[in-house]
């Protein structure tokens, strides 16, 4: 599935949601099921440390395309998390690098990402990026 | 008795007339603003001031022969003047206008600490202060080689006073100490620690930012040798605050910043001084701004302060109830002396998230380290959510902060 066919799944699932509590009851249930990060990278090295709450971020390569886990001490940020994951987890380096991310705009979540919040998020994408950039010329692990 | 009937008398209702902002709605829901400690909302009263400045006043300070030089000169002055009266100092030169609390610590680190600390001396903190009162002193303490000492915080979040007594030696040259903790709400007992201080001979700065706008502040029965505080926690518009000091210590400090109404000559070959405070007025000062604090102590002044204070007190223990009889909660700062401030955690949830619920339900409140991270890991937590009052808050809109709250543990414990 091409990112924007992604992101316009997400967006459908979002559309379904009456009121901010029910959106919110879902990013938490998303939070809860996200794969828990390697042990091995809940560490110094791989933590984005936010105002608010805290990021593990860890990228790797594998058959060309780009697989993220991640984690958070704040389930909310946990649930974004997940969301960005659902979105750019297995593209290709270019996909990731070129993606503008604007569903998380279009399901009224754009508060997450704005500076003020602090929560690591911003962050975390910017690094997210960084990893693809960092992958694109390496041969896959 | 005669207190309760004062508490009876103020009528919160008409005050809260006085700041417009306080009848926005929040996502469809009324804004229940308990994020004081951050900053405070402004009456009517403040801007009017500023909105009369610059329609009728403006011009720049102590320049111009002109007409409106002097009116603005004269406005910006009385405002100092008003500052000096409002915590009881000796003279209006000992009264410096700054960007705000942060400004004035670094002003005093800047100059005096580059002055007289020297390898080996000692500075003085808490482990409760402001990120804006430790780094100051870190910077200043690294390039002189000075010592940074922490005076460790109890669990009840209290200062150790013990621990202050053995920390405090003739090394100490300067003890930075804040009045009421922002993140805690610990009024701590500074009368009797500027005493202390004194008798080692080491100066003291009260970082009075949490303090102004709940407690009457008297800087000569303190006997501090700095305070300092900002407008914006106080009512009064961002970008301005104070440092007060001896005079007789600001004028053995060098200029902190040069610059324009800083001087008295210039030439190339060396300059000479203002006197003081303009010798660190260094620029066009926040003429507004000073204006707008002068307007947010008249508008303090227009009640009872201690009949505010009572009220807030009340607030305090109110929500303090309420807020413990919630299973789970754990409460940062039950110190005896305390200001409306409270700091919590759910037991499992993480501040942020019931920050970001809350919201939604129109609870303004902060959450995180609220810039005091070393406090943070001293109780090895990631933050807190801190709900600070002010005497514009109600009994109802903590009732609102509850069911909120609430709603938000059952949202998230599900």
């Amino acid at each position: 599935m091409s990112l924007k066919e992604r992101e316009r799944e997400i967006i459908e699932e979002f559309s379904i949601f009456s009121d901010w509590m029910e959106k919110y009851e879902y990013i938490i249930d998303l939070g809860k099921e996200l794969k828990p990060i390697n042990k091995e990278f809940m560490n110094d090295e791989y933590r984005i440390r936010g105002c608010q709450s805290q990021v593990w971020l860890h990228a790797w390569k594998e058959d060309g395309l780009v697989h993220f886990e991640a984690d958070s001490d704040a389930i909310i940020t946990k649930g974004i998390i997940a969301l960005l994951i659902q979105a750019l987890d297995g593209l290709s380096p270019e996909e990731i690098i070129n993606s503008d991310l604007q569903f998380i705009d279009e399901i009224g979540l754009k508060e997450h990402l704005s500076p003020t919040r602090a929560n690591g998020l911003i962050s975390m994408i910017k690094k997210m990026k960084l990893y693809a950039v960092g992958l694109q010329h390496k041969s896959s692990i | 008795m005669i207190v309760q009937t004062k508490i009876a008398s103020l009528s919160v209702d008409s005050i809260r007339k006085d700041f417009p902002i306080l009848s926005t709605m929040v996502y469809d829901k009324p804004l229940v603003y308990f994020d004081n400690g951050a900053t405070s909302q402004k009456p009517k009263q403040v801007v009017e001031a500023i909105e009369k400045y610059y329609f009728t006043q403006n011009a720049n300070v102590h320049r111009g022969a002109h007409y409106l030089s002097q009116v603005a000169t004269e406005a910006f002055e009385n405002a100092r003047i008003k500052i000096q009266h409002f915590i009881k100092a000796k003279d209006n030169t000992s009264i410096i206008f700054t960007k705000g609390t942060t400004d004035s610590i670094n002003l005093v680190a800047q100059s005096w600490g580059r002055k007289n600390l020297n390898p080996g001396d000692e500075v003085l903190i808490s482990g409760m202060e402001h990120h804006s009162n430790i780094v100051p002193w870190q910077l200043i303490c690294e390039e002189r080689g000075a010592l940074l000492k922490i005076i460790p915080v109890l669990n009840d979040g209290s200062i150790d006073p013990d621990a202050f007594k053995k920390t405090c030696s003739s090394k100490t040259k300067i003890l930075a100490i804040n009045h009421i903790s922002n993140t805690l709400g610990t009024i701590n007992p500074i009368k009797e620690m500027i005493a202390y201080a004194h008798s080692k001979n080491a100066l003291v700065l009260i970082d009075g930012a949490q303090a102004v706008p709940h407690l009457e502040v008297d800087v000569i029965d303190l006997d501090c040798d700095f305070y300092t505080f900002s407008g914006h926690k106080m009512f009064a518009p961002t970008g301005i605050g104070v440092l007060y000091a001896k005079t007789e210590i600001l004028d053995s400090m060098p200029p902190y910043q040069g610059g324009g109404e800083m001087i008295k000559e210039v030439r190339f070959e060396s300059s000479t001084y203002a006197d003081l405070p303009y010798k660190f007025e260094a620029g066009t000062p926040n003429i507004e701004g000073a204006i707008g604090l002068g307007a947010a102590i008249d508008y303090l002044n227009s009640f009872d302060r201690k009949q505010l204070l009572a009220y807030e007190n009340e607030l305090l223990t109110y929500a303090t109830e309420q807020l413990d009889q919630l299973d789970g909660i754990q409460f940062y700062g039950q110190a005896k002396n305390k200001a409306s401030v409270i700091s919590f955690l759910i037991e499992g949830i993480h501040p942020y998230d019931i920050g970001t619920l809350l919201d939604k339900m129109g609870i303004a409140v902060r959450t995180g380290h609220h810039c005091t991270q070393p406090l943070m890991d001293r109780f090895c937590i990631p933050g807190t959510v801190r709900a600070s009052f002010t005497f514009y808050n109600t009994k109802e809109e903590i009732d609102l902060f509850i069911s909120a709250l609430n709603r938000a543990i059952k949202i998230l414990k599900k």
